[in-house]
């Protein structure tokens, strides 16, 4: 009888125990299982040029531009969950402002690995750089630096694999590589075997004191451009809508970030001071073929060329922060074979910039508005001044933002 | 290359150096009660001051090195780290500090949650599905924390059970009696009426016997506006005040403001450990709260 009381006692507790468990465990991504969030952003765009001319300099590289009047370019969904002890899937889709919908990113990530190492696989943003792996609703302009959008097409996306360890010390220190198949920009989207496309990145960082904290990183990407085909460039005998080049050779591109943050005793909510800047050279040799669709003259090709930013954003007040950024990009200087050197353009003699000034104000964590204005000078003789309108709302699970 | 080799076998070292239990705490309250009861036996680094909204961090690269090597992690929950810990410990490469590790530790979980609502909807602001997450302003939350604490810090590190049980039994016995005193000293603060600028005390209201009449967020956090805090004015007017709370790390605007019209003191409470010179541990944290309240009433 007694032994029946203990076990009635016994079940009891056990269902008691059970009972509070779930409320435990509907923590953090748990609660919505896969975790769901949606990101709602949009844009309005005044230019006063039209977008879709490139970069003094920049034919051959990318011009993502800026939509005009409004669109929902930001606007973006994502599905994260732990699929088992060892791993968890993520993935991501931006709407595209022209209707559809495009698989940003679809990956898994090791958790249990250990010893501080990191393993990610299937489509994911490139760890290079700084700004590289953020999403666009985490930018603080609206618009990626000249060197993001020239040099990356925005923003780097890999099929591959990541390999990441981080140091067992008390200092901050993480490398990583990447291997994937480099079908963006600058890799050219070809089949075969093997990799297209190589990353290697170090980064490390610390806090001085409570107040202040920083990140610094140098990485490395190279691939093989294979017939690389771009339309409109400019060339010496000044043909009317530039020609068709196409290119085939290595790139090679070396960068170097850093970021610096301060906040009056380290309390973020209140105020905070940021500085960031990065620097990419990217050296091009190979050969290029001059108008693929009339004179078709290939000869040798090798160009350095470099871009970098700097900006600062403050956060002088809570809810209210503004920010200032320098843009400016260099086409270098390039070695053009003997057969070429009357058509190919060696040196465009400018170097393109840009200034940009944002405003923006956040009534809650989950929401953003944003005023920018921006003087772009990056095309010669074509000088833009931009204004930009932003709303960036966030939904679902609770996002948790890298530093 | 040997240099290098070395050098590599020294970080692999690094993580086996110390016997003592590497704690990684979120905030500095966890941070003094993992010190209350693991002594000399813990290497405690803590992730936040006492001057930051805990809900308000980084995933700062530091933060994830220390993480990296933290034997134990000890925090709130409740969501209160949902916008930052997720990064660290993916970052740190960590199994053992995995949420349902050994390792991974949360206090909420061990007390009595006040304000669960009833609906989870962001239209009533930053909502906690679990509940108000800052428990550590009621002192009788320590004990069935430090209880579970002290069961953790034994399931990680055996060997020294009897030292752990030793220290639970020592601060549970000067605990309890220093929450009698406090519970003294604070008897002229029962059903006294307070305005909050953020609702971050129901724990210590629930305590004291405080009555909150109103906050001055119209939404978990979200920053007043002048025109809310002149309906909240107005409000005072009807339901007076004796009193307007807020937490050493939040903006002092909206709290004087509101002191100044309606003339009642604007209160600067510690809220955690290090929150103000006073408050330099569990004991000073909670003594300066209550001295800081009576002051309030005069």
């Amino acid at each position: 009888m007694s032994n029946n009381i203990k076990r009635a006692a016994l079940v009891l507790l056990a269902a008691s125990s059970v009972g509070a468990a779930p409320a435990n465990a509907a923590d953090g991504e748990a609660a919505f299982n896969p975790a769901f969030s949606l990101i709602l952003g949009g844009t309005y765009g005044n230019l006063q040029r039209d977008p879709a001319v490139p970069a003094t300099g920049f034919a051959t590289d990318q011009n993502p531009g800026h939509e005009q009047g409004f669109n929902i370019g930001e606007s973006e969904m994502g599905i994260f969950a732990n699929v088992d002890p060892e791993y968890r899937g993520v993935a991501t889709f931006a709407l595209a402002p022209a209707g559809g919908i495009s698989v940003e990113n679809a990956f898994v990530q090791s958790t249990a690995l250990g010893n501080g190492v990191n393993l990610k696989f299937g489509r994911f943003f490139s760890g290079l750089g700084y700004l590289n792996e953020q999403h666009a609703h985490a930018w603080d302009f609206v618009d990626q630096p000249l060197a993001y959008a020239v040099l990356w097409n925005n923003q780097l996306g890999e099929d591959g694999v990541q390999l990441k360890w981080l140091a067992p010390t008390d200092m901050f220190l993480e490398v990583g590589g990447e291997t994937g198949k480099g079908r963006n920009f600058p890799g050219t989207d070809t089949a075969k075997n093997g990799s297209g496309a190589n990353v290697l990145f170090v980064h490390i960082g610390d806090d001085i004191g409570i107040e202040q904290s920083w990140r610094a990183g140098a990485s490395w990407h190279q691939t093989q451009r294979i017939a690389a085909t771009s339309t409109g460039v400019p060339d010496l005998p000044n043909t009317s809508g530039g020609v068709s080049d196409s290119f085939t050779g290595s790139s090679q591109t070396a960068g170097l970030d850093f970021v610096w943050k301060y906040a009056p005793n380290g309390n973020i909510r209140e105020r905070y001071w940021k500085v960031q800047g990065e620097y990419f050279q990217r050296r091009e040799s190979g050969n290029l073929t001059y108008d693929t669709a009339g004179k078709n003259i290939t000869d040798t090709y090798a160009v350095t060329k470099t871009g970098w930013y700097l900006q600062t954003v403050w956060q002088y007040m809570p809810r209210w922060r503004t920010g200032l950024r320098y843009d400016r990009l260099d086409p270098g200087s390039a070695e053009v074979g003997a057969l070429n050197a009357a058509y190919v353009i060696a040196n465009y003699g400018y170097t393109p910039t840009r200034t940009t000034w944002m405003l923006d104000y956040s009534p809650s964590e989950f929401s953003r508005f944003r005023l920018q204005l921006a003087q772009d000078d990056s095309r010669q003789g074509l000088q833009d001044n931009q204004v930009f309108i932003q709303y960036i709302m966030s939904m679902g699970a609770h996002g948790a933002h890298s530093y | 290359m040997k240099k290098i080799m070395q050098f590599m076998a020294l970080l692999l070292a690094c993580g086996n150096a110390h016997a003592a239990l590497n704690v990684f705490a979120c905030e500095p309250e966890w941070a003094a009660l993992t010190q209350q009861l693991a002594g000399d036996k813990a290497n405690i680094y803590t992730a936040t001051g006492g001057l930051q909204d805990p809900h308000r961090v980084e995933a700062r690269p530091s933060l994830i090195a220390k993480a990296r090597r933290a034997d134990l992690l000890v925090c709130t929950g409740a969501e209160l780290e949902i916008g930052w810990l997720p990064v660290v410990l993916r970052e740190s490469g960590n199994p053992a500090i995995q949420p349902g590790a050994d390792g991974y530790f949360e206090a909420a979980p061990a007390v009595h949650m006040l304000e669960v609502p009833t609906r989870l909807d962001r239209a009533d602001g930053d909502v906690h599905a679990q509940g108000n997450p800052h428990i550590q302003t009621d002192p009788r939350n320590f004990l069935p924390v430090a209880e579970q604490l002290a069961q953790r810090l034994i399931r990680l590190d055996p060997d020294n059970a009897g030292y752990y049980r030793q220290r639970l039994g020592a601060f549970n016995q000067q605990w309890r009696a220093a929450i009698a005193k406090w519970q003294e000293r604070a008897a002229p603060l029962k059903g006294v009426a307070i305005v909050v600028q953020h609702k971050g005390f129901p724990y210590l209201s629930d305590w004291l016997g405080l009555v909150e009449v109103t906050a001055l967020e119209p939404k978990p956090g979200m920053e007043p506006s002048v025109s809310y805090l002149s309906q909240v004015l107005e409000q005072l007017k009807q339901h007076p005040a004796r009193m307007v709370l807020r937490a050493a790390y939040q903006d002092g605007r909206p709290s004087e403001w509101i002191a100044e019209r309606v003339h009642i003191p604007a209160v600067v409470l510690p809220f955690t450990v290090g929150g103000d010179g006073a408050a330099g541990d569990l004991y000073g944290l909670f003594d300066d709260t209550v001295t800081r309240l009576l002051a309030g009433l005069k």
